[in-house]
């Protein structure tokens, strides 16, 4: 179909598609140019201690997954425990003996994890998997790389700062992971680390704490950087309702980590004090552990630490969850080739999730006796917060109605996010209601429910993610068929791994025990799954060797991409392919004219979508259906 | 087709130069502020989550403990009369030192600066001799659960000083070269350190009566 439209460049008229070449072209010399004029750029500056919001993103991308491949490690090894209770990983083909050597005698004596070991490696899964993985990869990878590009601005507010942010939280982790290799093993009372016990416990909870210190000071210094970021460096015409959803939900979620996590901080300070100053801020009196009495002063409040930890993990939840609803709501609407349903909902739902978030905490203390009354008021503020999630949700399913979706990976992903998550949050309600609790806390039921949330949610949020931006981060794509492989099998063994987990906690098992609940006769009839749920846990594993493969392969040797390959409208497909490091990110400082999802414009037929940047100056006739558009466009330029 | 795009627009790229980041110093006409003012009331916000946690830790355990005693029999309260004053004055000082910027005062600034400076000194000598009459009369935070609470938050509360400190030495150092390089972003720099003053102030300002009259 011959393209219609014309639109004006400088002086002269030009068909629409015609002018994007020239552009595409212009740019390209344009970048050659500068190439040449580019004066070396030292290798550290460039790529280690980097201020370019664009390789920190990047360096936070594989540090992330580096980390998300660890954490998922560490209970590949428990699954082998709880799937065969005492019997040696020599057993394991292939790797067992390789295996039971790197664990080595003190941690697994004859093959067979200890108790201990088998405590540090949960208490580890769980904070590297939220702390060290997902916050980093969903807020530090693409809140990084594409909030800034998404808001047309030349870098963060703050380049400096965001790089000390990558370069507390890399050495925080490395600190944290450091614990394994000091007498008494890493922390090992959960991710929770619930005092006495957590007080108690060996050396490697103290390292915890100075780890957590150093995560939570570099998210404290991103939550800042975001949010004025965004507030200031929004290119211009670019209104707050005219960003895309993707940009609110790292807003959202910026707030979330710079109010939520100072309490943690505090209650960090407390518990090393405890640890290390013999304080009893969460020691009660009269406490005796083997045998012997404590000679702390006691009078301190065990409760206290759970709602300070609480008052941060909740948000943490939304923290989680938030950008990655916000990638697949970038996603949906390009690959629908239409705009999102409800994008003010979606907005409102969101701002309004982040506000409840913080008066929901105590839910998960019911068990704790706090009393009915506090009780209730938190089930009745955990039910009102399922509302923003249930809003964001069904308009994104909505946004499907009717369109020629195309089944591209990053789609494919989102797809699977929505009933994936939907599940999750579903599961979460008889958890948020007390009576229904009493029976399932503490189980497996929590342990599938908040993992179908973050796993094949957000995590297939990323994956999404990553396949979407790959062709800007890289300018090269993904290979499509070892994706669908990846997406497929990751999807079945997914669900082997976590739907299970609702039938072992409907029975009553609980989520702590080293054999998988071998002692006891309740655990009995669902004993079994222990072995199919680690089983799919592995083969999960398999399934993510396509991804790895794919990754690398293509970052060097994909097929190269334009600089908007998915035909997007928001800004960051405005910039070149993969922009050049060390530099601005626009060759012009864009302008935005209209609303993030401009896609199938009616009375638009130059292309089935519309970018932000491109003016409206071009004559358009305005049909029945496209006025609206039209004035809203005339109102805006007028607002500029 | 010949298509001709004007480019002449395209900004001269020079490693040497530092990205332009707008509004680091003039304020955004729509949201009114620069970039590092924005930052540091964020900043605030998030310390005022952290002092509040520590605020509510005194609450709960005070409130749940059977004994617990009275600020004013273990404390001392005319030292810590006299450094309120001192911490109050230095936000004076601060908002002078500020205030002689906008006027072109250079010299008299760093007058203020260094008083500002000297006024967190005072204070921090004055915190150390309640600090070593505590530890005289063998009271640490392992003592009971009221000193484990005065001494972790006047210790945080005596970091933020500190780090105010820094700040105003560093500030005081650079201040000619910062002025004459660029005026408005040394004024700016004091403006947002004395922000971070005014609430250091401010948390003293609840922490006196909190843990000493009360």
């Amino acid at each position: 179909m011959p393209p219609k439209r014309q639109i004006r460049v400088g002086s002269q008229w030009m068909y629409a598609r015609d002018a994007q070449r020239a552009l595409e072209e212009a740019i390209r010399v344009a970048e050659e140019e500068r190439g040449q004029h580019e004066h070396h750029v030292p290798f550290l500056r460039k790529y280690v201690f980097s201020t370019d919001h664009k390789w920190i993103g990047i360096q936070y991308a594989i540090t992330a997954l580096t980390f998300l491949l660890l954490g998922f490690s560490m209970m590949l090894i428990m699954r082998w425990q709880l799937a065969f209770p005492g019997r040696s990983m020599m057993d394991i083909p292939l790797i067992g003996s390789l295996l039971v050597k790197f664990l080595g005698a003190a941690n697994a004596p004859g093959g067979v994890m200890l108790p201990e070991f088998y405590n540090q490696l949960g208490a580890m899964h769980g904070t590297v998997m939220v702390f060290l993985a997902i916050v980093p990869l969903a807020v530090g990878a693409f809140g990084n790389y594409v909030v800034p590009l998404q808001i047309g601005a030349p870098d963060m507010a703050f380049p400096k700062l965001n790089m000390m942010s990558y370069w507390m939280y890399l050495p925080g982790g490395l600190i944290m992971l450091s614990s394994f290799f000091i007498p008494g093993g890493a922390a090992n009372s959960g991710w929770t680390s619930y005092p006495p016990l957590s007080v108690i416990a060996t050396d490697g909870q103290t390292v915890w704490i100075l780890g957590m210190v150093l995560l939570i000071t570099s998210s404290l210094l991103g939550s800042v950087n975001f949010i004025v970021t965004i507030f200031q460096l929004r290119a211009k015409g670019l209104t707050f309702m005219r960003m895309p959803f993707f940009v609110w939900a790292q807003l959202v979620t910026s707030f979330l980590l710079l109010l939520a996590f100072p309490p943690l901080e505090a209650a960090a300070i407390l518990q090393f004090m405890d640890r290390v100053a013999g304080t009893s801020f969460f020691m009660p009196s009269g406490l005796v552990v083997s045998g012997t009495p404590l000679a702390n002063a006691g009078g301190g409040n065990p409760l206290l630490w759970q709602h300070l930890f609480w008052f941060l993990a909740h948000p943490e939840v939304y923290v989680l969850i938030l950008p990655g609803m916000g990638i697949i709501a970038e996603v949906i609407a390009n690959n629908t080739r239409k705009p999102l349903w409800g994008y003010k909902s979606l907005v409102g739902a969101g701002v309004f999730l982040g506000f409840m978030s913080f008066v929901v905490w105590a839910h998960h203390m019911f068990m704790t006796g706090m009393g009915t009354v506090i009780s209730a008021f938190f089930q009745t503020t955990t039910m009102i917060i399922s509302i923003p999630s249930v809003v964001i949700l069904t308009a994104l399913i909505i946004s499907l109605w009717g369109a020629s979706i195309r089944f591209t990976v990053p789609m494919l992903f989102a797809l699977a996010f929505l009933p994936m998550f939907g599940i999750g949050g579903l599961t979460g309600l008889p958890l948020g209601l007390a009576a229904s609790d009493i029976h399932l806390h503490d189980t497996y039921y929590v342990i599938g429910h908040f993992h179908y949330v973050v796993a094949p949610g957000t995590i297939f949020a990323m994956f999404a993610g990553i396949y979407y931006w790959f062709p800007k981060a890289t300018g090269r794509l993904m290979n499509e068929k070892l994706g669908k492989l990846h997406f497929w099998a990751s999807l079945i063994f997914i669900n082997g791994v976590f739907s299970p987990m609702f039938l072992q906690g409907l029975m009553g098992v609980s989520r702590r025990l080293y054999d998988g609940g071998a002692q006891y006769a309740h655990a009995k009839p669902v004993l079994h799954t222990n072995v199919f749920i680690s089983a799919s846990a592995w083969l999960l594993l398999l399934a993510q060797v396509p991804f790895i493969v794919n990754f690398f392969y293509s970052m060097f040797k994909g097929k190269r991409a334009g600089a908007n390959h998915w035909n997007a409208t928001t800004i960051e497909w405005a910039a070149t392919t993969s922009p050049p490091l060390g530099h601005g990110n626009f060759v012009h400082m864009p302008v935005v004219y209209r609303g993030p999802y401009e896609y199938s414009v009616p009375g638009y037929d130059a292309a089935d979508f519309l970018p932000q940047t491109i003016p409206d100056s071009e004559p358009l006739t305005p049909t029945e259906a496209g006025g609206g558009m039209l004035a809203a466009g005339a109102v805006a330029q007028k607002e500029l | 087709m010949t298509a001709h795009v004007d480019l002449h627009a395209v900004p001269g790229h020079d490693a040497h130069h530092e990205i332009e980041i707008p509004y680091t110093v003039h304020p955004r006409p729509d949201t009114g502020v620069y970039n590092g003012k924005l930052g540091i009331w964020l900043f605030l916000a998030s310390e005022v989550m952290l002092f509040g946690a520590l605020f509510s830790t005194l609450i709960l355990l005070r409130t749940s403990s059977n004994h617990w005693p009275r600020g004013w029999e273990e404390l001392n309260i005319p030292l810590a009369t006299l450094n309120t004053f001192i911490l109050i004055g230095s936000s004076v000082t601060v908002i002078l030192a500020w205030a002689n910027l906008r006027l072109g005062q250079l010299k008299k600034a760093k007058i203020f600066l260094a008083l500002t400076l000297l006024c967190g000194l005072g204070f921090m000598i004055i915190k150390s001799i309640e600090y070593a009459s505590k530890f005289q009369h063998h009271h640490y935070p392992s003592t009971n659960n009221f000193f484990a609470t005065y001494f972790v938050m006047t210790g945080l509360h005596g970091l933020h000083v500190l780090g105010g400190m820094i700040v105003f030495a560093y500030l005081l150092l650079t201040a000619d070269k910062w002025y004459a390089k660029h005026r408005d972003q040394f004024t700016n720099r004091v403006e947002v350190t004395g922000l971070y003053w005014h609430f250091v102030d401010l948390v003293w300002i609840f922490l006196f009566p909190t843990l000493y009259l009360l």
